[in-house]
């Protein structure tokens, strides 16, 4: 059956585009969609939560428990961070900018430093499996899961929990909350928190596939900035629908030109989404168009 | 100026070393740097060269062009070196060539790169295509099977690597099944994966570069791809078999110039002299042996001009022919056409295990092709870099 290979071969490009842009965007979702803080140290995030989820895993622990140390490892560094540097530049975001490079710069020399250039990797798990003429790697598969569950679990935890209401009213009107008697800052940093922490477990996912370097964050921020443009400030209206639709561009332009034409595509798409859409996907859901 | 020759002579020459030792590359140049402070040493407790001291002036260039070009002006100009190792990738060595050959210095690329640089103002020790392919893709073609799929980093050095594969397999009744050019930096490959397993090729040639692309082979994997794999970069600069999990590297071979591998006994002495000043080196690689060998280069090329230092009169002992010195991997001599190095070319396969085995070894394979397809320095200095599709004009 040559035309069910193609459609299922074309249907998992797509499926694994979309997992690792969902994957890469979900933190900077919180952190830059909802929050506006433009976090440069994103990727060292990421790359935090890879190194601390090898590590567990060569110590011994399973796979799915390392991950989770991996997101608790960044989500700790996250919260730290925000405690002692993005919690005074809420209200300068160029500053934001120069703060959050210069922290990327020191964690990955730092990393270099400290640990080498390279750290030896797992293997990925769950081998494969041939459906059709070719032959497919299972752990993508759960990496699509992985994606569709956390998007799940934010909009559960955003717009279902009394958690989620008091960080969006945080956000939104911080003087009203404070009014009302909400801890802001315990809000901000607990957010600020939780957003380190997806992109630790985002490191952590796709550490047993990829080459463990200091500089691996790097990776992983281009695709997650253009996400999170392209989703708006709503972190499930937004990540959803720009995963999806970006996914499907990149996914497309690969399987029909190869790499070079699936980045161009995915960028021109960028451009063309936030010149018609100034506050992203999310915004025309939610009908606050510029 | 009117220095006495006494006083002269007591002054240190100097070595200027660009390589990265931070950034994207550090992993697979910090090596190169430790090759030029052994041989230094081994030199200075010598007595140095012509009765001068050798003193490195090192700059981290960061794996970033602009520092090589920042780095190459201050070391020629301010630190007046008398000769620079420098560069790693590529694009490097063409960002700084042209401050080189402006500012009338002498340098020396010390790595395998895609040929072709006809330039008097550069020594290039680095194997080059026709010395790396025209041994690996004949013997894989024969082997495997004729039709060849090759992934290469998407600059110059993936591409024009690329036309020398496509050259090499067409020369040898092959076919091309596929070739895609990658951006650096990408680092998931599905697609690609997916692709090549539709083309069902019986070789597959990797020349991917970075640690970004390196992702490929874990992947490629954990896909079930087997297909056997050829390189000209692998193993030989990033030791990957050694990094990665196995068996994502398994059924890999390289033609490469030298490894830690290599199980002779000169090789086992190179290794053992390399750990006892460096015990945490985690490999050592070719270009840390080019690196290496390049210092006893310079050092016989000056001792035969009389202990000058001016790049003219050390391209005059070049051009004679016969500047040789003995490596880790035997005896190298520089071509004076094109200024570049003959090698010996291990073939090395990498096991299921990871492990290196070496099916066969080519002895001093020339590099010949520059001086084939008409750049003859020792004539003219066209400072130019040729591909076979933009050969040196007639």
């Amino acid at each position: 059956m040559p035309g069910f290979d193609a459609a299922f071969g074309f249907l998992y490009q797509f499926g694994d585009a979309c997992a690792f842009l969902v994957l890469c965007a979900a933190g900077l979702a919180i952190i830059f969609g909802m929050m506006g803080v433009i976090n440069l140290a994103h990727g060292e995030f990421i790359m935090c939560g890879a190194y601390v989820t090898v590590t567990a895993a060569k110590a011994g622990l399973p796979l799915p428990l390392a991950v989770l140390c991996g997101a608790l490892a960044s989500g700790a560094a996250g919260i730290l961070l925000e405690r002692l540097v993005i919690r005074h530049l809420y209200h300068r975001p160029l500053d934001t900018i120069v703060a959050t490079w210069g922290i990327s710069l020191i964690a990955s020399q730092g990393t270099l430093i400290v640990l080498g250039p390279s750290l030896t990797d797992v293997s990925t798990p769950l081998g494969s499996v041939a459906i059709g003429g070719l032959s497919y790697s299972v752990y993508r598969f759960v990496l699509m899961g992985a994606a569709a569950a956390i998007l799940l679990a934010l909009y559960v935890l955003f717009n279902r929990t009394r958690f989620g209401v008091l960080a969006r009213a945080t956000i939104q009107l911080p003087h009203m909350a404070e009014a009302l008697g909400v801890d802001t800052r315990l809000i901000y940093s607990l957010t600020f928190g939780i957003g380190a922490a997806l992109a630790g477990a985002t490191g952590g996912l796709y550490a047993p596939t990829m080459t463990l370097v200091p500089t691996m964050g790097a990776q992983f921020i281009m695709e997650a900035f253009v996400t999170v443009v392209v989703g708006g400030g709503d972190v499930f209206l937004g990540t959803a629908p720009a995963g999806v639709l970006l996914g499907l561009v990149k996914a497309f332009m690969t399987t029909w030109q190869g790499q070079l034409a699936g980045q161009i595509g995915l960028l021109v798409a960028v451009i063309a989404v936030i010149r018609v859409l100034p506050r992203g996907v999310s915004g025309l859901l939610l009908r606050e168009r510029a | 100026m009117a220095i006495p020759p006494t006083a002269r002579a007591a002054e240190p020459i100097k070595l200027g070393v660009l390589e990265d030792q931070s950034g994207d590359f550090a992993l697979a140049t910090i090596g190169k740097v430790h090759g030029i402070q052994i041989a230094t040493d081994e030199i200075n407790a010598a007595g140095g060269i012509a009765g001068r001291k050798l003193e490195l002036v090192i700059y981290d260039t960061q794996s970033d062009n602009t520092r090589y070009q920042e780095f190459m002006r201050r070391v020629l100009q301010r630190d007046k070196a008398d000769v620079v190792f420098a560069g790693f990738s590529s694009a490097s060595r063409e960002a700084y060539r042209p401050i080189v050959d402006q500012l009338n210095g002498f340098a020396f690329y010390n790595n395998q790169y895609e040929g072709g640089v006809c330039d008097a103002h550069m020594m290039v020790t680095g194997a080059v295509p026709e010395q790396q392919f025209s041994t690996l893709i004949p013997w894989m073609m024969e082997k495997f099977g004729k039709r060849v799929y090759t992934i290469a980093a998407d600059y110059n050095f993936g591409q024009i690597s690329a036309e020398w594969v496509r050259n090499i397999v067409k020369e040898n009744g092959g076919s091309m099944a596929g070739e895609e050019f990658i951006p650096l930096g990408v680092s998931q490959f599905s697609s690609t994966i997916q692709n090549i397993q539709k083309a069902k090729p019986d070789i597959l040639i990797t020349l991917l570069v970075g640690t970004a692309q390196s992702s490929y082979y874990e992947q490629a994997a954990a896909a079930d791809l087997h297909v056997p794999m050829g390189s000209s970069v692998n193993v030989g600069q990033a030791y990957e078999h050694k990094r990665f999990k196995p068996p994502s590297l398994a059924n890999m071979y390289v033609t490469t110039n030298w490894i830690e591998e290599v199980d002779d006994q000169k090789s086992k002495d190179f290794v053992a002299k390399w750990h006892a000043k460096y015990p945490s080196e985690p490999y050592i690689n070719q270009e840390a042996e080019n690196s290496y060998l390049a210092v006893y280069l310079y050092k016989s090329m000056v001792e035969r001009a009389g202990g000058s230092t001016k790049r003219d009169d050390l391209r005059k002992e070049v051009a004679k022919g016969d500047v040789c010195v003995e490596a880790p991997e035997g005896k190298v001599c520089l071509d004076p056409k094109s200024q570049h190095m003959s090698h010996t070319i291990y073939l090395a396969k990498v096991g299921d295990d990871h492990s290196i085995s070496f099916p066969k070894t080519w002895s001093d394979i020339k590099p010949y092709w520059l001086g084939a397809a008409g750049c003859d320095l020792v004539k003219k200095n066209p400072n130019a870099q040729y591909t076979p599709s933009s050969p040196p004009p007639k």
